[in-house]
């Protein structure tokens, strides 16, 4: 089976974002970077398919030079083989999903997977995109998944809790959320693996944004808040502030 | 011209709250622009949106649409973009929105701002207003050409007109053995369950409530309680979902579910900055936690320093004494 599983490198989820000077983009001091926390489900997701009808994983991800780590985190954590479409700006999810469909469509994929969304751009759309670039069916917010005979039988997760059942024949994109599995962490073999692993690094060649940015702002201050009292005698306090004050029930 | 489309969802024969919120938002910007709005239903009957703020009304039936489709509802939706020549395409940012605007966007050949929480005119072109990293920062866009955006859930308000506007049926142009991917079957989650990204209140535990297959049984079952009395959702904190506690669907934060409701009350939740983001978004906040340092009262509205054993069936009582007048 031929995996494709595309990633994105974005701020650790502990980093504190401001405003940069050109009013567009974050200021970029003292902010760590990860995996999209969302795209490790979906790479798990591709090694738990090798694992089980053999085949191989190819790890992809559009972004700056420096995600070379991130892309060698996903080896380490079982991918195969890596690809770095570079591109040193911040691009949406329209740009990014050409570019990457612009690859996929040569290399190939019985399946491509996505994390959901992303924790800094959260636009839950790349996956979307791709599939219709591509021709393809998808299906999003997966959190099962069975693969067989040339299908997918898969669950996601609608409104209200519920679980839409698709079965879509492959290839598709999938695009992955919490509880489809349970990410690993890399060993130390796959840590060796990564270091011996060539990233193939080329031109991202994505097309103009979707949308252009007119400006990244702080979110509008909150108020500041008060303490209404200790234990079980600020209650009625409490509801009576909701009521009149904050007029809220 | 400078109308906007607005697609919107049906369920079990009725349009959702969050769709009439986005043909509120979309009549609203509409009348800014100088054009109207337009509502697209697929699979619904579209009845009772006259009033809602739409100009037209059109409607796409038959067996294409019985079931909803990714790739067929965005086929449509990229086709009546095309055929009204809208300026902005809107839609609400539900799971199914989430879905497969994404889809319809790059069908058109078009970005998308996805879960967007305010519209407006600026240099007189329609920009979208959206939380980025998890509401640490918004971003303003716009669009070289047609604007298409989700919208968040309650983040807009609905509207109302006298007149009710014509509904015009619209051709699927394709049958429904083209599609893709369908759903097949519907499982339903916890019944008459709330969602916490669509609730107008919603009611957070977190590790202070302790573990409900052990000490914390009264503290969660108290919790219930609290959400019952004032129609709210339960939501949690990862460390509880982590820990099993609850379903991973009740997560609130930077990898769960972010909420904008009008009323959130975090219980036992420590206010770590990925909860935060998931919630600081919420018109009203109430923090009750037994360490006054926490993080949480510095985002809340409102805080009382105690535990949660004691403060939350007091909470409920009171409230429900204030219900009742
Ligand atoms: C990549 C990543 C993503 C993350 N995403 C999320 C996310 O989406 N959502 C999220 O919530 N977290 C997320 N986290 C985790 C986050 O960092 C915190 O660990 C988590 O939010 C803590 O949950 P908590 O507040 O329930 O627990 P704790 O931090 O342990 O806080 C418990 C609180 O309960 C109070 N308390 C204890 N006993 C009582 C009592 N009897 N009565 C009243 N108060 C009491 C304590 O004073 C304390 O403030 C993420 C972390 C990472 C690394």
């Amino acid at each position: 089976m031929e995996i494709v599983v595309c990633i994105r490198r974005a701020p650790t989820t502990d980093a504190r974002i401001k405003p940069a000077a050109d009013g567009k983009n974050y200021e970029p001091a003292g902010i760590n970077y990860d995996i999209s926390e969302y795209d490790k489900f979906a790479i798990e997701a591709a090694i738990q398919l090798k694992e089980k009808h053999s085949g191989k994983v190819t790890v992809l991800c559009m972004g700056s030079k420096e995600a070379t780590k991130e892309v060698r985190t996903a080896i380490a954590m079982g991918c195969d083989a890596a690809e770095l479409l570079v591109d040193e700006t911040f691009r949406d999810s329209w740009a990014t999903a050409s570019a990457l469909a612009a690859r996929i469509k040569t290399l190939p994929h019985d399946i491509v997977l996505f994390g959901w969304n992303s924790v800094d751009n959260q636009s839950a759309s790349t996956g979307q995109m791709v599939a219709e670039l591509l021709g393809l069916p998808s299906v999003s917010v997966a959190v099962s998944m069975e693969v067989a005979d040339g299908a997918a039988q898969i669950e996601r997760l609608a409104a209200g809790g519920k679980r839409e059942k698709y079965h879509v024949k492959l290839p598709a994109v999938v695009t992955c959320q919490k509880g489809l599995n349970k990410y690993r962490s890399p060993n130390m073999k796959g840590i060796m693996a990564a270091k011996k692993t060539v990233v193939t690094e080329t031109p991202a060649n994505a097309p103009a944004d979707g949308v252009t940015v007119l400006r990244l702002q702080p979110p509008p201050p909150r108020a500041d808040g008060k303490i209404v009292g200790k234990g079980a005698d600020a209650v009625n306090e409490l509801v009576r502030l909701l009521r009149e004050e904050a007029k809220v029930i | 011209m400078p109308d906007v489309l607005v697609f919107v969802e049906y369920s079990e024969g009725k349009p959702v709250k969050a769709a009439l919120q986005a043909l509120g938002a979309g009549s609203r910007l509409a009348t800014e622009l100088g054009g109207s709005a337009i509502a697209l239903v697929i699979g619904g009957d579209g009845g009772e949106l006259g009033k809602s703020g739409a100009g037209r009304v059109l409607v796409a039936s038959g067996d294409a649409v019985k079931a909803y489709s990714p790739d067929g509802y965005a086929r449509i939706l990229a086709n009546q973009a095309a055929a009204t020549g809208a300026a902005v395409v809107l839609a609400s940012a539900t799971p199914m929105g989430k879905d497969f605007v994404a889809r319809a966007a790059a069908r058109a050949k078009c970005g998308l701002a996805a879960d967007c929480t305010e519209l407006k005119v600026e240099g007189g072109k329609p920009a979208a207003i959206r939380p980025v990293y998890a509401g640490k920062a918004l971003l303003a866009v716009q669009a070289p050409g047609q604007l298409w955006a989700t919208l968040r859930p309650n983040a807009f308000a609905e509207a109302t007109t006298a007149d009710a506007a014509k509904i015009e049926p619209v051709t699927v142009g394709f049958d429904a053995g083209s599609l893709m991917a369908v759903v097949r079957e519907i499982v339903e989650g916890v019944r008459g369950k709330l969602d916490v990204a669509e609730a107008e209140v919603v009611v957070s535990g977190g590790r202070g409530l302790k573990d409900p297959a052990g000490e914390g049984k009264q503290n969660w079952q108290n919790l219930e309680k609290l959400a019952e009395a004032i129609g709210a959702a339960v939501g949690a904190s990862r460390a509880v979902v982590d820990a099993g506690w609850r379903p991973h669907g009740d997560q609130v934060g930077q990898t769960g579910k972010t909420v904008s409701p009008k009323l959130y009350i975090a219980c036992g939740i420590s206010g770590a900055i990925q909860h935060l983001a998931g919630m600081s978004g919420s018109k009203v906040i109430v923090a009750i936690n037994k360490d006054e340092n926490a993080p949480i009262f510095k985002v809340a509205d409102y805080g009382i320093i105690g535990t949660v054993e004691e403060v939350v069936p007091a909470l409920t009582e009171a409230f429900s004494k204030s219900l009742r007048g």
